[in-house]
């Protein structure tokens, strides 16, 4: 098989990806598109480590062994990462990433507004939670 | 103990004094006294021991180089000959009997301790002025003596006069310093070294070879120092400064240091024949401007300032016909009847509780109220008139009388031409002055009206003083015209028939003129009211001072005159009255050629700098701020921007680095 | 758009790259599998990153990376097709379905998916597209791989290398994954006065640990 196939297929599920994480307004699609770009990643290691160990005799299978290790840090950030979505959630009563603007140029007296606001809708939403 | 050792300690004590006076005087008030009287007592007879063992023979030479200091050596260097030890005396007297005063006039003054620590700074730097015999060191306490006055004639800097006449006669004598210091370059350029003795020397062999130019520019800063014309108008201003300081200024020091400086370098100004009749015409107007003006003052300090800027004309005029032993002499009478004028006056001011001579002649009963002032200021205004036997007349007719003698063909030293100006300028201004001594004395104490008002008794320290200060105001002329020429350059101080008979007669006439003048108009004076006192019973006289002095303009519409038509000073002087009181408009020439162009030019720099070139910075600033309101627009704070920024310029790059790598 | 602007530069950069050895006009039949899986895998990709629905962008997430499993096999790299399917499929899916319930997202299509930023990310996304197809098939257009013969990735295999080669960072890997557990925990607890409310989002980080292990 041609090397290129699978070369080719990563960087477009790679871009694929990348488009979603710039583009999505919800953090959990985002950390969706995260976990295209590892996936496209991940490809494009075991198709390298299949042609090494073929072309180059090599033993050490480091492209398998990383894709590995890749899955496992994948997982563990996206549980962290879900938890921090979560976290947000809770605080802000959303998590829509383009409203998360607290480092935006000229910040200063609309900050406690909607800090306030914030917290309203954070106490509705415990409210709601706790009556579900 | 040596001379030199006595010599030395004599600045240095009331130096130290005013040192630990200013360390001590918030921590422990109870040492202000006596840290400001014992210092300058001692320092007074320490002179006296100096001036009694170095007794008019060869002068006292010390000198030591502390480092070397490029081209022209400058040494700490003593030269006490006569002229030093008597002036060292005068000095220290004065100032001890100014600081004895000091304690009773300034009582209750907040800052009488940084006041009496000036003090002490100011004689110590007159002292050194008076014993150097170096000329660098001779100008460090020229400058002090500066500073000093700064801040002592701004002691009442509450009152916007003191204010600014203290910037005033800063301003105006560093004005003369700048060329004085470049006169003094010039002068030990030409004769390499600084020291008084080499000058000298140099001056005797004839090394040095711009002395015209080196005269005037010296003339310059002792114009400025000694208040002659035309810088003399700060000396009139600086009466908003408390009285002893007055006293102190007038008599013992500053402007003395001008006239002591020319008798040290007497030889330096003979060398030129320009420079003497400088000097003589600039003497000559001095004194006469300066009786007229005194004429017509209201304000008793200022009477009294003009007299000193007078006596001090009839000094360089001394100088002018190359005669500096009638100039010391002079000096010295001059200072004992001044002093004590201007404590009679801080008395008189405490009494009456006003400064104005108008306000005074609507009050009876001065001279009952403070008989000890009365009494001895009518010995010291004998004395200013130059009546005999009081000291003032001797020295003055020394002075006279070199100018007769230089006009009568004796001109080795000084030009006729110097010597009639002098002389002509003289006999007027000795008509004059007797004039406004009567004047001063007639309207001060013989005034109809309400009793004056009742300040309780005057301090002792106060009239004592004055006593002592009426003793050398009395003989010292009569006692000393023998004497000294032995201290001094030899020549005879004796009073000549002619120029006796001359002076006393016009200042006879003088006196009775201003009389008669005075028994016409006093006669208007009950029907027009006019006058404001300030009244403090409990208030020491300090505090009486400085509200008369902020008092008089708002009471009677300038600083220096009042519409009194009952004043002989106006019937005297008719239509020069009003610009005489103005002192003769010299204060407003100045302020259209030198204020007011200063101002337009500054008016202008400020322009260029707001409109112009702050427009350039303004314009270079303005490029950064569009940049920087760009950037800030792109703080979006939203993270996938950010992002895809970043991302976008990853791409960028690669796209590059590729390119580069494949020689595309 | 994207699809099809990528697959025709892919297109012209494979027409152009052959005439080789082993030529891209004559494929086998392994390499038509790939394509095809490929395509699928891509598209699903693609409707992922641009549906409105967000539990449907999780779904089709499912068929991408379950394409991507099969990638995996046809590299005979079977373990980790294995590890794929069990672990992006079994666990990390199912945890996205859960943080998409518990942030209350919208069930059905939801106007607002995409942020302002998408014309920008479209850009940035195609342009970064355009560079890797060119340089990878630049650099790759005659490499073959030779899938004959033993597979490279069976467990044996990759059991082997793991455990003789890669025993400490697999260790390391092990801790790493602990402080994600504790950090999971710690974020997703509330505030100490709603710590009763906290048990939702706790099976989350313990999922996370339990399907990490399995999948060792």
């Amino acid at each position: 098989m041609h090397l290129a196939y699978p070369a080719v297929l990563s960087a477009l599920l790679f871009c694929t990806g990348l488009y979603g994480v710039l583009a999505r307004r919800n953090a959990i699609l985002v950390l969706m598109s995260v976990e295209l770009m590892l996936n496209a990643v991940n490809l494009n290691l075991v198709a390298f480590d299949v042609w090494l160990s073929r072309t180059a005799e090599e033993t050490l299978h480091s492209g398998q062994a990383l894709t590995l290790f890749t899955i496992a840090i994948a997982a563990a950030e996206i549980g962290i990462g879900l938890a921090i979505v979560l976290a947000v959630y809770r605080n802000r009563g959303t998590s829509d990433i383009d409203k998360l603007r607290d480092t935006v140029e000229g910040h200063e007296p609309d900050g406690d507004a909607s800090d306030s606001d914030a917290s309203a809708t954070r106490a509705t939403a415990e409210k709601a939670e706790a009556t579900a | 103990m040596t001379t030199t050792t006595l010599a030395v300690l004599v600045p240095l004590l009331p130096f130290l004094g005013a040192l630990t006076g200013l360390l001590l005087g918030r921590t422990a008030p109870g040492f202000v006294r006596p840290l400001a009287v014992l210092p300058t007592l001692a320092s007074l007879v320490l002179a006296a021991v100096v001036a009694a063992r170095q007794g008019g023979d060869a002068a006292v030479d010390a000198a030591t180089e502390l480092t070397p200091t490029g081209s022209v050596p400058i040494e700490l260097a003593l030269h006490i000959d006569g002229f030093a030890a008597l002036t060292a005396v005068l000095v220290g007297a004065v100032a001890t009997c100014v600081q004895i005063y000091s304690t009773g006039y300034l009582r209750d003054d907040p800052r009488y301790p940084s006041y009496a620590a000036l003090v002490s700074l100011f004689t110590s730097a007159m002292l050194l002025v008076v014993y150097s015999g170096d000329l660098m060191v001779l100008l460090v306490g020229w400058e002090i003596m500066g500073i000093c006055s700064y801040f002592l004639v701004g002691h009442y800097w509450e009152t916007p006069e003191a204010r600014a006449a203290s910037l005033k006669a800063f301003l105006v004598t560093k004005l003369g310093d700048v060329p004085f210091l470049i006169g003094l370059f010039a002068l030990a350029t030409d004769a390499g070294s600084f020291r008084i003795t080499r000058i000298l020397g140099a001056v005797a062999n004839g090394g040095i070879e711009h002395p015209t130019l080196i005269a005037l520019l010296l003339l310059a800063g002792v114009a400025g120092k000694s208040a002659q014309f035309p810088l003399h108008t700060w000396l009139p201003d600086a009466m908003a400064g408390p009285t002893p300081v007055s006293a102190l200024i007038h008599a013992a020091t500053m402007v003395a240091a001008g006239v002591y400086f020319i008798a040290r370098l007497l030889p330096l100004f003979e060398a030129s024949q320009a420079a003497m009749v400088v000097l003589a015409v600039m003497a000559a107007v001095t004194m006469t401007g300066s009786a007229l003006a005194a004429l017509a003052q209201d304000d008793i300090k200022r009477v009294l300032a003009y007299s000193t800027i007078g006596q001090l004309g009839y000094m360089t005029g001394a100088l002018a016909v190359a005669d500096r032993g009638a100039a010391v002499f002079h000096l010295l009478s001059h200072g004992a009847f001044k002093a004590l004028l201007f404590l009679a006056a801080g008395v008189i001011i405490h009494a009456a509780g006003t400064n104005s001579l108008a306000a005074m002649s609507r009050m009876s009963n001065l001279r009952g109220r403070v008989p000890d002032a009365y009494w001895t200021m009518t010995v010291a205004l004998l004395a200013l008139a130059a009546i005999p036997p009081f000291s003032g007349f001797f020295s003055k007719e020394a002075v006279l009388g070199v100018a007769e003698h230089v006009v009568t063909g004796h001109t080795a030293h000084a030009p006729a031409a110097a010597g009639w100006i002098v002389l002509l300028a003289g006999l007027l201004t000795a008509l004059l002055t007797a004039a406004y001594a009567m004047r001063l004395w007639l309207l001060a104490f013989h005034g109809h009206g309400t009793e004056a008002p009742d300040h309780g008794r005057q301090p002792l320290t106060m009239t004592v003083v004055l006593w002592v200060l009426a003793v050398p105001s009395l003989a010292l002329g009569g006692f000393a015209f023998r004497a000294l020429p032995g201290w001094f350059d030899g020549h005879d101080l004796t009073p000549t028939l002619t120029t006796s008979v001359l002076g006393t007669g016009v200042a006879l006439v003088g006196g009775i003129v201003t009389y008669g003048a005075w028994r016409h108009t006093t006669a208007h004076a009950a029907r027009i009211p006019l006058g404001a006192v300030a009244a403090h019973p409990e208030g020491d006289a300090g505090q009486v001072e400085a509200e008369a002095i902020a008092s008089h303009e708002p009471a009677y519409g300038d600083i220096a005159y009042a519409p009194d038509p009952s004043d002989p000073g106006r019937l005297l002087l008719g239509p020069l009255h009003r610009h005489a009181a103005a002192g003769f408009h010299l204060d407003a020439v100045y302020s259209a050629l030198f204020v007011r162009p200063v101002r337009a030019g500054a008016s202008l720099v400020r322009f260029l700098d707001r409109e112009v070139v702050e427009t350039y910075v303004r314009g270079a600033g303005t490029l950064p701020r569009w940049l920087g309101a760009a950037v800030r627009r792109a703080q979006t704070g939203n993270l996938q921007t950010y992002v895809s920024a970043l991302l976008a310029g990853t791409v960028v790059l690669a796209v590059a680095a590729v390119l580069v790598a494949t020689g595309a | 758009m994207t699809p099809a602007a990528a697959a025709g530069t892919a297109a012209h950069a494979t027409t152009t790259a052959a005439a080789e050895a082993q030529g891209f006009l004559s494929p086998t039949g392994v390499e038509i599998a790939f394509l095809l899986v490929g395509l699928v895998t891509f598209g699903a990709a693609l409707i992922t990153v641009t549906t409105r629905q967000l539990v449907h962008a999780a779904l089709w997430l499912v068929v991408a990376l379950g394409g991507l499993a099969v990638e995996y096999l046809l590299l005979t790299a079977e373990f980790i097709a294995w590890v794929q399917v069990l672990i992006y499929v079994g666990s990390v899916v199912v945890l996205l379905l859960f943080g998409l319930m518990l942030t209350r997202a919208p069930i059905g299509r939801s106007p607002d998916a995409d942020s302002g930023n998408r014309w920008v990310a479209l850009t940035v996304a195609v342009a970064a597209a355009a560079a890797l197809v060119w340089v990878v098939v630049d650099a790759f257009r005659t490499t073959w791989i030779d899938l004959d013969g033993a597979p490279a990735g069976s467990t044996e295999v990759t059991g082997a290398s793991l455990f003789q080669h890669w025993v400490l960072p697999f260790e390391a890997l092990s801790v790493l994954l602990l402080a994600a557990l504790v950090g999971a925990i710690v974020l997703s607890r509330k505030a100490k006065a709603a710590t009763s409310a906290a048990a939702p989002s706790a099976p989350g980080g313990t999922d996370t640990r339990r399907d990490t292990e399995g999948a060792r």
